[in-house]
């Protein structure tokens, strides 16, 4: 499967490529791990590709390979993409963070610019989005909204960006709720709509009553809906999948930055950066809060909100533990972006061991 | 660990929920290769299942017609891959493998108008009277009628292939093409019927992924099933309730380990992750481990293309 839909990608991008030798356009690829049909992650980024377009029309020429597998065949995805002569590749994944790094290293002159990972070169910028900051909203109000204190989580893998997000979440909802309860399945996937689905099935049957996913299919949201229960839009705000289950959702916004890199590109500023955007940058967006959302929770959500907007609230507030019991933060002490970044524990009073 | 915690009803019941599509697609490429033909088109015609079942449900409102036409469709993709292999003479493999990648091509094309709309509800066939026993009511009377559908292919495939005549031909096709041809079988037709049961099984596999299992439309959504779907039927030797079984087999530790997560069972979760392959693979060799029958078991034609020579 994962050969093949790199080799499909393959044949998509030859065709692309063979049409576009005419003027001289800026050449800026993209890799997505998803199809951009996903209506989740890799959907929002392929959005952003087309604002790219819309933005500077025919200076810019753009092209993309879909469902491009993490790992070693990604190397491949990339180094074509490199040799047709891309001046500017948008890697969108975690897991083409080596693959990147690597190429990059074949291809001096080639610009990239990988998502959510920790590693740079000359030429390899990393960016991404502080969800965490969004997963604190969405955690305040899954915490209030639980009637069986009970919260199912969908992880996809266990990588830092992942655990940043169950942390914040958890510590959220345990702010508002004390007894809250997390319930988290891996599924070792970012997408697989039927796995999604059974993910959620399992948790709902251990008492869930408000589903959380951090992987990239809507899957789970119509699970919700048909079973009655509550979720959150992720990456898109997936209203459509589940009007009555869905309370909020995570939005990624990439066109900003996008459109940004692009034209650093065009006049000859681009430089390797690390960017980490939140709410205040707006690459992260809170969707619009379900009726079913009582007002003075709503409220408290909003304030949430624009404090952390306002840089007067860090979801990542001592005192804080570690799992274990150790202190990870002292009272009133914030958490440095490094730890973050780089986050591989949970935080006390989440149950079950984090797969290493 | 609290065991209560885990409702060995509701765990069987989404068990059948993930197992249906892999039977479906696993029994009908098992008739397909049966006859001596190797489709690795499955999961290609799984998806174009996947997306004609969801639209013709929007369309019409009507699930039944759904189901009908990603029959239809799987076995028009189908239809495709016979012409290709039976007339042409292209290579199966080959073929098969283009049949996958247009499948995910032409399903994503078709199905853009139909991406994020939720399907309706598939109706289930709750048996009144039955269906509220505690326990074998949910397990056995109350699921949607596709499921008894996958139970019913299961036993009418071992049926036409051991105790019928044409499965006695479609074996006979499988396993010596030319000495079928030489007695007066027409080969090519007997192929390419199989090859269009298998495609329209493949369909409504992907269709019970799309209307009931994960009741969207999303691009790719089959992830892989396909090639599951496949590697069932080797690892079954060809045989029907093997097949059925791998595939409950595979659905059900899918679930389980899923569960056992949501439990909190301190097991990691890659290597729960791994288990529905190892376990499937694991036992389907073991009840095929007499490598000589094993052997007579798999068509001596798998694969190879047939000439009628005068």
């Amino acid at each position: 499967m994962k050969r093949l839909s790199l080799l499909a990608a393959a044949a998509a991008f030859a065709l692309g490529a063979g049409a576009a030798q005419a003027a001289d356009p800026l050449k800026v690829g993209f890799i997505y791990v998803g199809p951009v049909g996903d209506f989740g992650w890799s959907y929002e980024h392929d959005q952003a590709r087309q604002a790219v377009e819309a933005e500077y029309g025919d200076k810019v020429e753009t092209s993309y390979l879909e469902s491009v597998p993490e790992g070693p065949d990604a190397e491949r995805a990339l180094r074509q993409m490199a040799q047709s002569g891309h001046d500017l590749i948008f890697t969108t994944s975690f897991g083409y963070m080596n693959p990147t790094l690597k190429v990059a290293k074949q291809f001096p002159d080639v610009k990239f610019e990988h998502a959510t990972g920790y590693k740079r070169a000359a030429n390899v910028s990393t960016y991404g989005s502080r969800f965490y900051e969004g997963r604190h909203v969405i955690g305040l109000l899954a915490g209030e909204m639980t009637k069986t204190n009970t919260i199912g989580y969908i992880g996809s893998f266990p990588i830092p960006e992942v655990v940043r997000g169950i942390n914040a979440a958890y510590l959220a909802a345990k702010s508002v709720n004390p007894d809250v309860k997390f319930k988290i399945v891996w599924v070792n996937t970012w997408f697989d709509p039927g796995k999604e689905a059974d993910a959620a099935n399992a948790l709902i049957e251990q008492g869930a009553d408000v589903i959380m996913q951090h992987t990239d299919s809507p899957a789970a949201m119509t699970i919700a809906e048909e079973k009655g229960i509550f979720a959150f839009g992720q990456a898109s705000d997936m209203k459509q999948f589940g009007p009555n289950a869905r309370l909020s959702s995570i939005i990624d916004h990439w066109a900003p930055y996008y459109i940004e890199r692009v034209g650093a590109m065009m006049d000859g500023t681009w430089e390797s950066t690390d960017t980490w955007g939140g709410i205040d940058s707006g690459m992260v967006g809170i969707g619009e809060f379900s009726d079913k959302i009582p007002a003075d929770l709503a409220a408290k959500a909003t304030a949430a909100k624009e404090a952390i907007i306002a840089g007067e609230l860090h979801p990542f507030t001592g005192p804080i533990n570690k799992q274990d019991g150790s202190a990870w933060l002292a009272a009133g002490e914030t958490a440095d972006d490094g730890t973050l970044l780089g986050m591989n524990f949970y935080v006390e009073g989440i149950e079950g061991e984090l797969p290493k | 660990m609290d065991m209560s915690a885990l409702n060995p009803v509701a765990i069987a019941v989404a068990l059948i929920v993930a197992a249906t599509p892999l039977v479906f697609a696993a029994i009908g490429e098992l008739v397909v290769e049966k006859a001596g033909v190797l489709n690795l088109g499955v999961e290609g015609m799984m998806i174009v299942g996947a997306i004609a079942g969801f639209a013709f449900t929007q369309e019409t409102g009507s699930t039944t017609v759904g189901v009908l036409a990603a029959l239809i469709a799987g076995a028009l993709l189908a239809a495709l891959f016979a012409f290709m292999t039976q007339v042409l003479m292209s290579n199966q493999v080959a073929t098969g493998l283009a049949l996958t990648l247009f499948g995910l091509g032409l399903a994503a094309m078709i199905g853009q108008p139909y991406s994020g709309i939720p399907a309706p509800p598939f109706p289930e066939l709750a048996i009144p009277g039955l269906s509220t026993l505690p326990v074998i009511g949910p397990l056995l009377f109350a699921h949607d009628w596709l499921v008894y559908a996958s139970l019913v292919l299961t036993a009418g495939v071992w049926w036409l292939l051991n105790r019928s005549r044409a499965g006695l031909i479609l074996r006979a096709v499988g396993e010596n093409h030319d000495a079928a041809h030489a007695i007066g079988y027409r080969v090519v037709a007997i192929r390419t019927a199989a090859i269009l049961f298998g495609g329209a099984c493949a369909g409504v596999g992907g269709a019970y992924l799309s209307m009931v299992a994960a009741p969207l439309w999303v691009e790719g959504m089959t992830a892989g099933r396909g090639w599951i779907a496949l590697a069932i039927v080797v690892f079954a030797s060809w045989k029907p309730w093997r097949a059925f079984l791998g595939a409950y087999i595979f659905g059900g530790v899918s679930i389980a380990q899923l569960n056992l997560q949501a439990m909190g069972v301190a097991i990691e979760s890659q290597y729960l992750s791994m288990t529905p392959y190892l376990v499937t693979i694991v036992v389907l060799v073991i009840i095929s481990a007499d490598k000589a029958r094993a052997r007579m078991n798999a068509p001596a034609c798998l694969g190879r293309p047939f000439f009628a020579a005068g």
